[in-house]
């Protein structure tokens, strides 16, 4: 992820080069240049080396970085508010960037909204926000993965691994992405064994250290032997867990160095395949889509290398499930299914494939979750 | 001691040089400019150096900053629309602590008054200049409310107020996140619990020619208010005797503690502005963005102008200027995001040092003209 | 592991027992260094970046070494540095200690995020802890009464400070200064050399709470690692009236209180989370309100400090 100090002098030069020419126009026009030299913009809302959500996007513009005719900036640390709207701006204003890619979920409404109609010749691709075409300008684009499936695989393994048959999960926010994570680990891990239950703790911020390391010592406590967690930089969740002994699975990006015993696997963004695609496709003339969605056989998302301590059954069921996965389709929440209130969710016969857009609003914890939405 | 003749022959020429002609004043006067000037250089040096021992160029930096921070209309308008909120959240800081009270805890009062500005743009339906008016006077009053409790904690109980501030800031966030997330949430603000989008007549616009929002006016006149108050009334006198020694303000059948509650109270009522601005100038709707430190960068802000709601003005527009061009630097030079913090940090320690020298410069103090 | 034994609703007292021991540290240590400076006349509000500098610095130096301890001491000695910082601007006349305090925190998480960007990676080793709680057979009692040294040390240095000031020279020399410039002049000492003392002791303190963040619990270095606790830390000290044990007590209770959230959820306790973590804020307001009284100025107050003014 770090540049070598040379590249950026030379890509200074460059642009600075560029910044000259633009501000004889008056320092606002756009560059046109599109076709010569393709210049991407990323922005991430916390440090891009936490372990989590901001280094799965910073590891696929490292990819975006490593092609040729590509000149990547990058900003970190930009809060969701009229700051990211000034990054973005000044984003394009020095550095003419044509593509850019602001990562935080909350940057869609209202900061991208309220530029890209500004500047209608510039491609504002948004991870997460649900792009609707009646709605939304059409430079603007929404990608996601359906990482819930890698949540289902993570409840696989820890179905068969938790003796004690309590699993936990340490979340933000009650939102539907963190919702759908929750249920699919459950579910995965009831798939193995139907008497499991999942312990979810919300600590109400995407990223409160000391409040991670309470919940997930609250969860060892209460008997829970296998920890997820749906936060920023999961760290402290993986690093706390496994120095109680509990076992871990990861999420968003790789953690088996921070616990090499306990890490059991996780579910990864495979942001590089994205965004190469993506830069590919303007590179070559095309149009993005304005929604992109995919999954696990869509390279969206990856599996982390099971651990030394995943049993062999597990292996194998892990290995089945992942192929049916891949197969397309797949439906975790199916029915008859009811919710930890008793309502019921989905009948009999009813199920929602991983593409189902109903399951991007979800506001429900399946039966056997315990814990609250609100 | 002989008296001093008014007009005589010195190193200034045949001028009026006594301590109360127009030079003299016209040297006190530039003292409060001339310092504080000479200090930002002095830092902006220092940090230099600290550039130099790192291997980075000084004027490079510096040359982004200008640029991205001042040096074209676009970058002074990202300037001011990160200015915009610290006029009103240093005024929540600086009004009380004319009375001698130091208040840390503006950022409960934007995240609520934020709130508010949410939650009445969910219950009653409208739009327009009127509505607008009234959402303000919503979030002004939660604020108002909100800091003026610590006013009155202080005056009833003498519960310390920069501690009773800093405890209901971290209430007042959590009250806010409780609130977007439960009982005032839009079911469809689907993974950012929100209340409901404000209806494009209940927004706040740009100013008019300018892509910064009406944030910023709404900061100068309250700027500006607070200064004819403190400076230019009978109540901003009391507060100012209040704030020098309380038992002299009692003695004197001063009001003491509706000053205190009222300067907190208004303090607060600004802060609240500042979360409503956000919500119907920025986000369009309440959430957890609120709470984005503004209250905090007051704080800086307010010590660094003296608590001069005057000076204010100038000090938010350099700080905005500084956190401007970060993003620049960040992206030419290969320096992490944490650069502005350290500038920021070396350049108001030497500012806030040059305070020493106030009536200490020879040049500035006519009074010391006749030593030699 | 050990498998974990079912003990249901006695997960809550437990958790803030074991929240109390765990969360209370870094808020002892920032405290206890507030006290010291506050006792000699000076408000050092930029505790928070020395605290924020030093989990960076003891992060950093752990792990360049490869041992905690040496962490611990590099931490102390950046806090240290810090405090000499503070205590030498402050000695100019009219300079203000409060304001200088906040650029000083902006300088501390500065320079901690800028020099601590590789240091965010690597594992540091952590502080050993110790088995206070071998005696029990329930491994969450165990778990919740492992101990660090530096809690223990924290209990140590609160009753030598506690002693200090009630019963030796120095402490005497340090309340002097504390009370009154004028009379700490009248007695042949130095009020600013004794506060400069005073503050670098404290940010040394302010060092080694940082560290227990970054090196113990919740034991790495991030951006994110502090969460506002050497800033909650020196209000702290207005609640324990400036009192070392107080301190002491003041941040058991703030560690037990931040504890309860996460706990009662476990239980399934669920709603109004949000609430819940506003606990340790609402009762110290209540503890605060309830103590203090119009009439009394501040009781164990020190007189020269700006604040009390």
């Amino acid at each position: 992820m770090k540049t070598p100090k040379q590249t950026s002098r030379r890509s200074f030069l460059k642009t600075s080069a560029g910044v000259a020419g633009m501000l004889a126009f008056g320092g606002l026009l756009p560059q046109t240049a599109r076709a010569s030299k393709l210049s991407v913009g990323f922005i991430y809302v916390g440090p891009k080396d936490d372990y989590g959500y901001n280094q799965s996007h910073a590891e696929g513009a490292a990819a975006v970085k490593q092609m040729p005719g590509v000149s990547v900036v990058e900003e970190e640390n930009v809060p969701e508010t009229v700051d990211v709207q000034k990054t973005m701006e000044s984003m394009i204003n020095f550095d003419g960037v044509n593509l850019l890619f602001p990562t935080s979920f909350g940057y869609f409404n209202p900061h991208i909204l309220e530029l890209a109609p500004k500047y209608p010749d510039l491609r504002f691709e948004h991870c997460g926000g649900l792009w609707s075409a009646d709605k939304h300008p059409s430079n603007v684009g929404s990608y996601f993965g359906y990482i819930g499936m890698g949540q289902y695989l993570n409840g696989v393994v820890a179905g068969h691994t938790s003796k004690s048959k309590k699993i936990g999960f340490v979340a933000a926010k009650p939102i539907p992405q963190v919702l759908l994570n929750i249920n699919s680990f459950l579910l995965g891990a009831r798939s193995v064994d139907p008497n499991i239950t999942c312990q979810v703790i919300f600590t109400g911020e995407w990223s409160l250290a000391v409040k991670e390391a309470e919940a997930t010592n609250a969860l060892v406590d209460q008997g829970v032997d296998v920890v997820t967690c749906h936060v920023d930089g999961p760290k402290v969740v993986m690093e706390t867990a496994a120095g109680r002994g509990a076992y871990v699975c990861g999420y968003h990006a790789n953690q088996s160095p921070l616990a090499p015993d306990k890490y059991l696997t996780g579910a990864e963004w495979n942001w590089a395949k994205v965004y190469t695609d993506m830069v590919k496709t303007v590179q070559s003339g095309g149009q993005i889509d304005n929604f992109v969605r995919g999954g696990l056989a869509e390279g969206f998302i990856k599996m982390s290398p099971l651990g030394p301590a995943v049993t062999d059954t597990a292996r194998n069921q892990f290995a089945a499930t992942q192929s049916e996965i891949l197969k397309g389709g797949y439906a975790v929440i199916k029915g008859p299914m009811k919710d930890n209130k008793g309502k019921v969710i989905a009948g009999s016969g009813q199920s929602f494939a991983e593409t189902d857009v109903a399951l991007e609003s979800m506001n429900y914890l399946v039966e056997g979750v315990i814990g609250s939405t609100s | 001691m002989t008296m001093p003749a008014p007009y005589q022959v010195s190193r200034f020429g045949l001028i009026d040089t006594s301590p109360t002609g127009t030079l003299a004043a016209l040297a006190r006067r530039s003292e409060g400019l001339a310092i504080p000037l000479a200090a930002l250089l002095a830092g902006l040096l220092l940090f230099g150096l600290f550039l130099l021992m790192l291997g980075k160029s000084p004027v490079e930096y510096y040359a982004l900053v200008y640029k991205a921070g001042f040096g074209t209309a676009f970058s002074w308008q990202n300037t001011l629309s990160r200015a915009a909120p610290l006029l009103l959240t240093a005024l929540c800081v600086a009004l009380p602590a004319r009375l001698g009270l130091v208040v840390i805890g503006g950022e409960g009062a934007i995240v609520l008054g934020g709130v508010a500005a949410g939650a009445v743009a969910m219950l009653i339906p409208g739009g327009g200049t009127g509505f607008i008016l009234m959402m303000a006077m919503f979030a002004m009053l939660t604020g108002a409310l909100w800091i003026g409790l610590v006013g009155l904690m202080r005056f009833y109980r003498g519960v310390n107020e920069t501690i009773a501030s800093l405890l209901m800031a971290y209430i007042g966030i959590a009250l806010m996140n409780h609130l977007v997330e439960g009982p005032l949430r839009d079911p469809n603000s689907l993974n950012k619990p929100s209340t409901l989008p404000l209806t494009p007549e209940q927004r706040i616009g740009d100013l008019p020619g300018m892509d910064v929002h009406w944030g910023l006016a709404f900061g100068i006149v309250a700027c500006v208010v607070a200064w004819i108050l403190i400076e230019r009334t009978r109540w901003g006198f009391a507060a100012r005797i209040a704030g020098g020694n309380v038992r002299a303000a009692q003695i004197q059948g001063l009001p003491v503690g509706w000053l205190i509650v009222g300067f907190t109270a208004l303090g607060g009522a600004f802060a609240g502005l500042a979360g409503m601005i956000e919500v119907a100038a920025v986000h369009g709707s309440a959430n957890a963005s609120l709470a984005a430190g503004y209250g905090y960068t007051g704080i800086l802000v307010a010590f660094l102008a003296r608590h001069n709601p005057l000076a204010i003005i100038p000090v938010a527009i350099l700080l905005g200027g500084f956190e401007a061009a970060n993003g620049l630097v960040q992206r030419r030079m290969d320096l992490p995001d944490a650069t502005v913090l350290v500038m920021q940090g070396m350049v108001f320690i030497v500012i806030l040092m040059s305070e020493t020298l106030y009536g200490r410069c020879k040049l500035f103090t006519p009074e010391k003209w006749r030593a030699t | 592991m050990s498998t974990t034994v079912d003990i249901g609703m006695w997960g809550v007292p437990l958790a803030i027992l074991g929240g109390a021991i765990r969360v209370s540290t870094p808020f002892l240590f920032v405290s206890l260094g507030e006290v010291l400076t506050e006792r000699s006349g000076r408000i050092n509000l930029g505790l928070e970046g020395t605290l924020v500098f030093g989990a960076m610095a003891g992060y950093a130096a752990a792990y360049e070494s490869s041992s905690p301890w040496i962490g611990v001491l590099g931490a102390a000695l950046a806090g240290t540095l810090f405090g000499l910082l503070h205590g030498w601007i402050c000695k100019f006349p009219r300079v203000n200690d409060i304001a200088i305090g906040i650029a000083l925190m902006l300088l501390g998480m500065g320079l901690a995020f800028f020099f601590g960007k590789p240091y965010i990676q690597p594992v540091a080793p952590d502080l050993p802890s110790i088995p206070l709680g071998a005696w029990s057979d329930i491994p969450q009692v165990q778990a919740a009464l492992n101990v660090n040294a530096l809690f223990l040390i924290g209990i140590v240095i609160a009753l030598l400070m506690t002693w200090m000031f009630r019963s030796s020279r120095l402490g005497l020399i340090i309340r002097v200064a504390g009370d009154s410039t004028d009379a700490a002049r009248a007695m042949g000492l130095k009020p600013d050399r004794i506060r400069l003392l005073s503050t670098a002791a404290g940010g040394a303190l302010a060092g080694i709470a940082g560290a227990y963040l970054s090196l113990y619990y919740p034991g790495s270095w991030n951006e994110g690692i502090s969460s506002g606790q050497g800033l909650m830390a020196v209000a702290l000290v207005i609640f324990a009236r400036w009192n070392p044990l107080y301190c002491f007590w003041a941040a058991l209770l703030f560690g037990g209180a931040g504890a309860l959230g996460p706990a009662l959820q476990s239980v399934g306790i669920t709603q109004g989370y949000y609430l819940f973590y506003a606990a340790p804020y609402v009762l110290t307001l209540g503890v605060l309100i309830a103590t203090s009284s119009r009439n009394q100025t501040l009781a164990g107050a020190p007189g020269a400090l700006s604040i009390t003014r």
